[in-house]
């Protein structure tokens, strides 16, 4: 598909991701100015405050983005996904560059000046409004205008915290491998952080030269820009009106997920319950959304509740992890553990075709003696679990030649173009077979049990009758097969989740 | 001191020392002076000698160390700052005024800041604008980087006297300007300050506007107060600091007669 092509299909809800994106950093913006710039004044008063100040602003900046949203996420009333958290996140880097030319700016002023404001008999406060500010105020515009060019390439993480933006097309782009996706979603991001470079450069102009002539055409200009801006803002947030009463289901940041929350949402819709999708969300995010009330339900795999959530050592036994993981959900979080969907998705140690079938490879086992010459991909999540890298390399007695922790769906990529030559990817994954890659059996059976599962809040069964009847329905009713061809429609064919589902449950009928 | 003098005298230091914490040699010690009304006192020195810290402690942008200074009767702690300042008008080097205002918006500031209405404060720019010889209409609107140093001296003295105050203080006024313009700039404001019955406090390193202007000149030398004479007295004084200055002039007889 043409990017032209993509855009004439996506233009709505490119606008809508747009949208999102400028109200975060609109709202961060402001916040950020609403506490720096009296920050920044105190601090010329204040000059003790203002190493300390400035070095905890200092520190703040050099958190990175993602770790920065982990560290917020179980705070109360701060935390949390969505909006909240990423404004937050925002608001924090932003303060720096604010604060800092607010001092900058006042502290440059001729010191001539200023004692010639106070001779002439202002207060303190006469002195910082018809003073200080006016003339500071060109420094302190550069700083809002870093700090929103920051803004809006941080504001592209915030996805990964269910915040919405144009990072939603980047993540998915880099997932399901899809250049128009990442394309769009870069290419905008790049064009809003222009815009609001130079939109801000013509305020900053305005204050710093006083040229009568050239600030009636800029001043124009500006406001004219500014009302665009505030019109997408006010559509997107007149967008986001919904109903009270409703179902909010979750899904983590990889296809599979995002589908099996589709169709529970979809089925919902279907019998008239209003659903609210926050999807693509990162690590934890789900399980801590979920026991605070953010989220109703997600999916979830039983190996993966088992042991990085209730932190078991792994084991084997399919049933006896299905059994263990319901009751202690039930006990500790008041969540209910959903039938098994039908399928497994488990860890799946994947090569090149082209290299097992050289080197005859058909197991684990068979790959050892390759490792110490290979370079293995490992996505964030299966580095750090007590099931993933540390065990599994213990297992198999695997020593590899260098290890990468990527993110998961770059490994494939990075896979099939030579980059490494061993992944750990799942087995229903679409790509698996459009790749031509191989799945190296799990002979020592070290991997524990992955069934798929809904983890729904005790308080939301009791609420929405018709959540059991869905739940019910789709017990053991998909298979491994059915879930790599679904997988594979939205990676290989880059079609549309919401699409695939709606002709999937309406091929079951 | 009796009312009456004090109500003639309208500054007074009384042995008035200054000194920072962390500077051993204080920079201002023991310094007796009176300013009489409608007169006016030029403070000459070299840089450095602690001649624009006086001027600074009429208005209270500095504190004395030891000593009071009184304006008006009234030792300056005991002044409100804020009201004692829009008392005193304020004339520094380049005028020292705001680039972001106009030269309208500067000459009415103490007026504003003393809640005068519009239509008095555009009157009375209008009025001190023509007073100081720049045209109000074409000059009112501009910023001050548009004018000429000696236009934003000129503006700089409007400035001050905007709210009709008794002292004015000058801190070396027409230090940065061209010969000619200082010349001239020079004789204008001698007229003026005479005409509107002003009492002066000027601060220069030029003995040709101490001569010119004053109408006493004290010397100061490293703090102090050397001298505090009439030109005339001061033109003949042995004082060697004072004749080290003189040594200066070729034309001190033209100078001395004029004064």
């Amino acid at each position: 598909m043409s990017f032209w092509h993509f855009l004439q299909l996506n233009w709505s809800e490119l606008l809508v991701l747009i949208g999102q994106h400028i109200k975060l950093v609109l709202v961060a913006i402001v916040i950020a100015v609403a506490i720096g710039v009296p920050t920044g004044i105190l601090l010329t008063r204040y000059r003790a405050l203002r190493g300390p100040v400035l070095g905890i602003a200092n520190i703040m900046q050099t958190i990175p983005s993602l770790a920065l949203f982990g560290f917020l996420i179980p705070l109360p009333f701060i935390g949390g996904i969505g909006a909240r958290t990423a404004l937050v996140a925002l608001v924090l880097y932003s303060l720096l560059p604010i604060i800092r030319n607010t001092i900058t700016g006042i502290m440059g002023v001729e010191p001539s000046v200023r004692e010639a404001a106070v001779a002439m008999g202002m207060t303190d406060g006469q002195v910082l409004r018809q003073v200080e500010l006016p003339l500071a105020m060109g420094v302190i515009v550069t700083g809002v205008r870093v700090a929103t060019v920051i803004a809006v390439g941080v504001t592209t993480i915030a996805a990964a915290v269910g915040a919405g933006g144009l990072g939603v097309y980047i993540f998915r782009g880099l997932r399901q491998n899809d250049n128009n996706l990442l394309l769009a979603g870069a290419l905008s991001a790049a064009l809003l952080a222009l815009a609001a470079d130079s939109l801000l450069g013509l305020v900053e102009r305005r204050f710093t030269q006083r040229k009568p002539a050239a600030k009636a055409v800029g001043r124009r200009l500006a406001i004219a820009l500014v009302l665009i801006l505030a019109l997408i803002g006010g559509l997107t947030i007149w967008r986001s009106t919904k109903p009270t009463n409703r179902v909010t289901v979750g899904s983590k940041d990889f296809t599979e997920s995002i589908l099996l929350a589709e169709i529970v949402a979809q089925m919902l819709e279907a019998r008239g319950v209003a659903v609210e999708r926050r999807f693509e969300l990162g690590g934890n995010l789900p399980h801590d959304a979920l026991t605070s009330g953010t989220l109703d339900l997600y999916p979830e795999y039983t190996g993966t509740a088992y042991t990085a959530i209730l932190h078991h050592k792994p084991i084997t036994d399919p049933r006896a992890v299905y059994a263990e993981v319901k009751q202690e959900y039930g006990d500790q979080f008041h969540v209910e553990v959903s039938p098994s969907l039908g399928f497994e998705n488990t860890f799946a140690i994947l090569v090149r075709g082209a290299d097992a079938r050289q080197l005859n490879l058909k197991t684990i086992s068979d790959a050892a003696p390759h490792a110490s010459k290979w370079r293995a991909g490992f996505g964030q999540d299966f580095m750090s679990r007590e099931d993933g890298y540390p065990g599994f390399s213990k297992a198999y007695g695997l020593k590899f030649a260098e290890v990468r922790e990527m993110d998961l769906s770059l490994t494939y990529i990075a896979l099939s173009s030579q980059q490494v030559d061993l992944i750990a990817g799942n087995s229903t994954e679409g790509r698996i077979a459009m790749m031509d890659l191989f799945q190296l059996a799990d002979d020592r059976h070290y991997f524990p049990p992955y069934e798929a599962v809904y983890l729904v809040r005790q308080d939301t069964l009791a609420r929405v009758p018709a959540l059991r009847e869905v739940l019910d329905k789709l017990a053991n009713s998909i298979s491994t097969n059915d879930m790599r061809r679904l997988n594979y429609e939205v990676d290989g064919n880059r079609r549309d989740p919401k699409e695939v589902i709606k002709e999937w449950i309406g091929g079951r009928k | 001191m009796n009312d009456a003098a004090a109500n003639h005298q309208l500054v007074q230091f009384h042995n008035v020392s200054y000194s920072l914490p962390n500077l051993t040699t204080p920079i201002i010690s023991d310094l007796n002076l009176s300013v009489a009304r409608g007169e006016t006192l030029v403070l000459l020195g070299e840089s450095g000698c602690g001649k624009t810290t006086t001027l600074k402690l009429v208005n209270r942008l500095l504190v004395p160390t030891g000593g009071e200074v009184v304006v008006e009767g009234k030792s300056t702690t005991a002044w409100d700052p804020i009201e004692l300042r829009r008392r005193i008008g304020y004339v520094i080097q380049e005028g020292g005024l705001f680039p972001h205002f106009t030269i309208g918006r500067n000459v009415g500031l103490v007026p504003s800041l003393l809640g005068w209405d519009q239509a008095r404060i555009a009157a009375r720019v209008e009025e001190l604008l023509s007073l100081v010889g720049l045209e109000p209409r074409t000059y009112a609107d501009r910023y001050p980087r548009e004018l000429s140093g000696g236009q934003r001296q000129r503006a700089g003295v409007a400035r001050a006297l905007a709210a009709n105050p008794p002292l004015m203080l000058l801190d070396e006024p027409f230090g940065a300007l061209d010969p000619l313009t200082r010349a001239s700039l020079q004789r204008e404001f001698g007229d003026l300050s005479r005409r509107l019955g002003k009492t002066v406090i000027l601060v220069t390193h030029d003995v040709r506007e101490a001569l010119l202007l004053g109408s006493r000149i004290g010397l100061m030398h490293r703090g102090q107060l050397l001298l505090l004479e009439t030109p005339d007295r001061f033109l003949s004084s042995d004082n060697p600091q004072a004749r080290a200055y003189l040594d200066t002039l070729p034309l001190t007889a033209n100078v001395g007669e004029k004064a």
